[in-house]
Formats: C-alpha cells, structure tokens, sequence
C-alpha cells in the first residue's frame, strides 16, 4: 500500500494513536503500557485523573523520566529506561509483579503487536529465522488481562496488513485482543470474530482501511472520524 | 551464622562445568557484576544460565556468551544482545524462552519448595508444547515446573553477616525469588553491616536462603536506556 503525502499528513502519527487510546483509561485504573507507541500513552493521561502505572519489573507508581543529572540506575522501566518513582509507588519481586497480573489486579494492558487476528490473536514476540527478541512479560499479560488494547501500525514495512484472519507468525497469546488502535482508525475485535471499524483517523476514508485490512472488517452506518 | 567469604572468587570457587546458574537482575539493573566477572575470570564451560536477559554485548552474561561458557540460557527477552542473537540464529547456542512472569514463578516454586505451578500464560502458543495442560473452572492452565538450580547469585543493596538481604528500588526484580531457589546462594552486596543494623521488619530475604555473602566493589551499575527530561 502506497500513500500520497496528503495522506500522510492527515493520518495518526505515533503521539495521535497514543493520545487516543489514553481516552480508554479511566479514573481508577491500574495500567501496564508495554514498550514503544504504548509507552507514549503516559504523556496522554489527563493530570486530573487518578491513575497508576505498573512496570512488570516490579514497580507500582511509575513516574515521567527523571531529569537530566537525576538518573538513578536502580530505578528503570520494564523498557530499562531511566524512570522516576512518584509519591505512593510500591517495589516488589519479579513474581508479586506477575502476580498482581495474573490475578486481573491490573484492570489495562497496552501493548505493540506486530500482527492480530480477527479473534484477537496476538503475535508479537519472534519471527521464524530472522528475529527473537523473545516475549517478556507480554504472554502473562495478554494471558491474564481481561482489557487488552493493541496499538500499533496497520501494515507493517513491506506493506502488508497486520490485521489479519489469522496470525502467520509465532503465537503470543489466542483470543485476547479487545480494541486495535493504528494510524487508519480504531477497531474493536468481535468475540464471534472481525474487527469492527469504530473511528476513522481524520481525513482517512472507509475504503483506505478496507484496502489496508486482511481481516474481516466490519462496517456499520457512518463510521465518525477521531476526536482527539 | 556467619556466611561471609572474602569475595566473588571465593563465593563461585566450587561452580563446575555443566552445572545450571541463576543469575538475578532485569536487564542491566540489579546484576551481581562481582560474580559475573568472576565467572568470566575462571572459565567454566556448559553452562547452563536462568536469567531473565543475556545481558548486552559486552556486558553482564554477555561476556559469558562471547567465551562461549554458556550452553543454554533459559531467559525472556534477549533482544538486547547481539551476539547472542547470532549465536541462537546459528544453533551454537541452545534458548529456552519462557515468559517472564513464568520464569518468575518457577524460581518461586524451588524457594517455596512447591514442585510446579499452574499458569495460563502460554497456552495456545510453542511454549505450551510438551507441556501438560489443565482446565480449571473453564480456563486452560499449563503446568510449569520449579526450576532445579546449582547456584543462584543475586545481587542486594545491603546484608548483613547472616545473609539477611535488602535490596532496593527495581534492581529487586528477581533477586529475592532467584535467591529462595539455589540449592547454594551467593549474595553480592552493596554494603555488609553488622547483625541487628538492617531492620528484622524489613528484610526482603530472610539469611537462611543465603548460604555466602560479600561486599562487592566497583559497580558500574550501567544504564542500558538513558531516557531524561529537560526542565522548562
């Protein structure tokens, strides 16, 4: 898939599809943010809402990155970048942390997919041959969460869809993928299967998603464009 | 109770060819560099390593993998190592890749003397193969086994004579579940203090997990993703 530089312009870039998926958070909530375009979604969370980020590291109360001069060595993210700790964070072992996941404790997970399935498949950790960076705490995560929200590009370097009737490469974890969030739109995954288009990015037609989505798409009435 | 040997020399001299380490730490952070150049300083070869990284390429288990000591890392997440990379890619290197809060779990299990655990992390994936699968209250389980390991050697922030540990901020991590799980634990510390200095409220590791303990020296305590902010 080709794209015209009008396009470009219009679409989502990292920062929008990170702003948008921070209006699925809510008051309340306990939420992990996987590395890369997730990460992003901190900057997002409004001030006036009492949110908590979880680091699976072992790290309740994650905070912005320190100041220059202020990096602590003993205190990083689960992306081994330099943090700081706000007021009221809580430190635990590497098995507490799997722990407080594994018993739904964190009510949002955010995490970077490198294809999903229209039944919420989830892959994300190797490709046969040519990568392993292995899967971290992402298959506790996507097999224990009861929200799931994937953000990532719609197709990848080659052009191809990520959103697909079935994941091609090694499995993360099967049936668990709620909502998708890429640079073309917002997409909730059906339990009976299909992604269902919610919100169109601004300026991009029903037909540039079709034509970018593998998967089964889902069209009903007029799809709104983001409000961000 | 006193489990103070001179130094990381001392505390890894009887580790043997072919014997499974744990070793503790989440990336860079909270590794027991002491130890890790000790290992690198005598040698042993077949090694088999559980960490949750291989480290990065010229630093912590990465300098293992270079003199090629390790025939097996048992890990989460690699992708910050090349070599290694390259040496999985090729098949000199044999990988197990697990989930990390698998591998977390399974060091839980050898400390709590627990033989395996029940998680649904993996299942319907290649880590599920070969792997016995239970059904409880309509959701899939795989059975994980406690890890069996020679050595586990962490790194704390402070301990005391006894093998009382602290450690502090997340270069915790898997340090206390690695050390509840060696059948020998070496304990490298940022400061050894006195019995009845560290707090009986706040000990992370109670000492009876900890068989050896030492001060370490020269930690460079390297930071693998220097992210900062400007003040405005």
């Amino acid at each position: 898939m080709t794209k015209g530089i009008k396009e470009i312009e219009i679409m989502l870039d990292k920062q929008g599809i990170a702003q948008r998926i921070a209006r699925e958070i809510k008051d309340g909530y306990y939420v992990n943010l996987g590395i890369g375009i997730p990460t992003l979604v901190a900057n997002y969370i409004p001030e006036t809402m009492d949110v908590v980020l979880q680091s699976e590291n072992g790290l309740l109360g994650m905070g912005p990155f320190p100041f220059e001069g202020e990096e602590d060595p003993d205190v990083i993210n689960a992306g081994k970048q330099t943090i700081t700790m706000l007021p009221g964070s809580a430190i635990f072992d590497s098995a507490m942390s799997f722990g407080m996941i594994r018993a739904k404790k964190v009510n949002l997970t955010i995490l970077g997919a490198m294809e999903v399935s229209e039944n919420g498949d989830i892959a994300n950790w190797k490709i046969p041959g040519k990568m392993v960076k292995g899967m971290g705490g992402a298959m506790d995560l996507v097999a224990s969460a009861e929200n799931i929200i994937v953000a990532m590009q719609h197709v990848n370097k080659a052009g191809e869809s990520k959103l697909l009737p079935q994941c091609t490469l090694p499995l993360t974890g099967v049936h668990c993928v709620k909502k998708i969030v890429t640079e073309l739109g917002v997409f909730d995954v059906l339990p009976e299967g299909g992604f269902k288009l919610l919100e169109r990015a601004p300026g991009v037609s029903v037909e540039e998603i079709k034509n970018a989505t593998a998967g089964k798409l889902i069209v009903e009435g007029e799809i709104p464009e983001i409000v961000i | 109770m006193n489990k103070v040997v001179s130094g990381a020399d001392e505390a890894i001299r009887d580790i043997q060819d072919g014997m499974t380490l744990m070793l503790g730490g989440f990336g860079l952070c909270g590794l027991p560099e002491n130890c890790i150049a000790a290992l690198v300083k005598q040698g042993r070869k077949q090694l088999t390593c559980i960490s949750n990284n291989a480290g990065v390429d010229d630093f912590g288990i990465g300098l293992m993998l270079k003199q090629r000591q390790v025939k097996k890392m048992i890990s989460s997440y690699v992708g910050e190592n090349a070599e290694f990379e390259r040496q999985l890619l090729s098949g000199e290197l044999e990988v197990e890749l697990l989930p990390q809060g698998t591998l977390a779990t399974r060091c839980m299990a050898a400390g709590y003397g627990m033989p395996a655990i029940f998680t649904p992390a993996g299942v319907g994936t290649e880590v599920a193969e070969g792997k016995e699968t239970r059904n409880f209250n309509g959701k899939d389980y795989l059975m994980e086994m406690a890890f069996d390991a020679d050595f586990a050697i962490v790194k704390a922030w402070k301990g005391d004579t006894m093998g009382n540990l602290v450690y502090r901020s997340t270069a915790r991590n898997f340090n206390p579940v690695m050390a509840m799980a060696g059948k020998i634990t070496i304990a490298e510390v940022e400061e050894l203090v006195q019995p009845g200095e560290l707090d009986p409220d706040h000990i992370h590791t109670p000492g009876i997990y900890v068989h050896r303990i030492f001060q370490g020296k020269d930690y460079e305590k390297r930071i693998e993703q220097r992210t900062v902010r400007v003040k405005q």
